[in-house]
C-alpha cells in the first residue's frame, strides 16, 4: 500500500488560514489502512480544525467527505456538485490523490492534509516499512523476493558494498543489509546460483530518470 | 456516557464532547490487565493520549482529558476520581471554546 503520516495540525491550520468554508476529504484506500486518510482520521482532523479555529474565534465550516478512491475519476467526479460551494479542499489522501482532486477541480484550492511516506508493508499495528520503489522492471525472481533498490540504501545490483557489518547496513545498525538478506534467502532457497550469475547493468530507464511515467493497456481502452 | 467498553471511545467521540461545549472529559475504564476484551482500555488509554496531544496543539489545553481506570465494584473510587477531575478542570477554567461562545464580559 502507499503509506502516508498526518501532517502537523499546525501546519494544516497554516495552510486553512485564509479560508472560512472548506472540504476535507479522505480516501477508503492505501491511507485508511495505515490510519493517516480515512473516514476516522477525516472526522479528527475536522473536529480538531473547528475547534481550533473556534477558540480562535474564527469559525470554519468543514464538510466531512470520504471517498472511495481519491485516484479514480468516478469517485472524484462524486465531489463535483459541491466543491464549488467551498473555498479550498484539504485531502488526506496520498500525493496522488491531492493531485488528482486538484486536477479535475481547477479552480478550488487543493491543501495536503498527510505526507505521503513510500510503497510499504505494515510490520505490525502502527508501524509500516518500505518494499518498493516502483522501479518499474522487477527483479524479485532474481533476488530471493527481496528487493535491491527498495532494501539496499544504494540500491546496489551486484552484491553489499564495504558498509554490509554483519548483516547491516553502515547507514544504521538498525538497518538490515539488503544484500545480505537477499543472499540468506536465496541460500535458504538453494538458489545461490542467481547470485553467481554474470547479469548485464540495470537499466533505469523504466524508473523515474524518464520523467512522469504513464502506462497504457490497450486492451483495456 | 455509557459505552459497553472504552475501547469503544475513539478520538472522535472525546473531540466532539469539546465541540459541544466540555470544559473535560475523564474517559473510566477497567484496570489494565482485567479488559473482558483484553485490550480495550489499552486503545483507549492510548487514544486519550492522542487527543490530548491534538488539544494541547490547537490551544485547547491537553489536561483538559484524562484517562482514570478502576473496577465495575469502586463506587467510592468512582466518586473521588470523579470529584477530583471536576476540582481539576474547575482550576482549568471554562474551554477556550466556552470562552469564546459566551463572549467578552460585559
Amino acid at each position: 500500500m502507499i503509506v502516508g503520516n498526518a501532517k502537523p495540525i499546525e501546519e494544516v491550520l497554516s495552510m486553512i488560514e485564509p479560508f472560512d468554508k472548506l472540504i476535507v476529504a479522505g480516501c477508503n484506500g492505501c491511507v485508511t489502512v495505515c490510519r493517516a486518510g480515512g473516514e476516522k482520521e477525516v472526522q479528527i482532523l475536522a473536529s480538531a480544525l473547528r475547534l481550533a479555529r473556534e477558540a480562535q474565534g474564527r469559525p470554519v465550516e468543514i464538510r466531512e467527505v470520504t471517498l472511495e478512491r481519491q485516484c479514480d475519476p468516478e469517485y472524484v467526479e462524486l465531489m463535483r456538485p459541491y466543491v464549488g460551494d467551498y473555498q479550498a479542499v484539504v485531502s488526506i489522501a496520498c500525493g496522488a490523490g491531492v493531485q488528482f482532486l486538484a486536477e479535475h477541480f481547477s479552480k478550488t484550492p487543493l491543501l495536503p492534509g498527510i505526507n505521503t511516506g513510500f510503497i510499504g508493508v505494515t510490520e505490525k499495528q502502527g508501524e509500516w516499512s518500505e518494499r518498493c520503489q516502483a522501479c518499474g522492471d522487477c527483479v524479485l525472481h532474481l533476488t530471493g523476493g527481496i528487493c535491491p533498490v527498495t532494501r539496499c540504501s544504494k540500491s546496489l545490483f551486484h552484491g553489499p558494498c564495504g558498509g554490509s557489518v554483519e548483516g547491516h547496513c553502515e547507514i544504521d545498525k538498525e538497518v538490515p543489509c539488503g544484500w545480505q538478506l537477499i543472499i540468506d534467502r536465496l541460500k535458504a532457497l538453494g538458489r545461490l546460483d542467481l547470485y553467481e550469475k554474470l547479469r548485464p547493468m540495470k537499466s533505469w530507464k523504466t524508473s523515474r530518470d524518464g520523467g512522469p511515467r504513464r502506462i497504457v493497456r490497450e486492451d483495456l481502452i | 456516557m455509557l459505552v459497553p467498553c472504552t475501547g469503544r471511545v475513539e478520538e472522535i467521540l472525546v473531540l466532539k464532547a469539546f465541540e459541544s461545549g466540555a470544559d473535560g472529559v475523564m474517559v473510566v475504564g477497567c484496570m489494565e490487565g482485567d479488559c473482558h476484551y483484553l485490550v480495550g482500555n489499552i486503545q483507549a488509554r492510548r487514544r486519550v493520549a492522542r487527543v490530548a496531544d491534538i488539544l494541547e496543539k490547537i490551544g485547547i489545553g491537553g489536561q483538559r482529558v484524562r484517562m482514570y481506570n478502576l473496577s465495575a465494584g469502586e463506587g467510592v473510587n468512582f466518586a473521588a476520581f470523579a470529584n477530583e477531575m471536576t476540582e481539576h478542570v474547575r482550576g482549568l477554567g471554562p474551554s477556550p471554546i466556552n470562552v469564546v461562545r459566551k463572549g467578552p464580559k460585559k
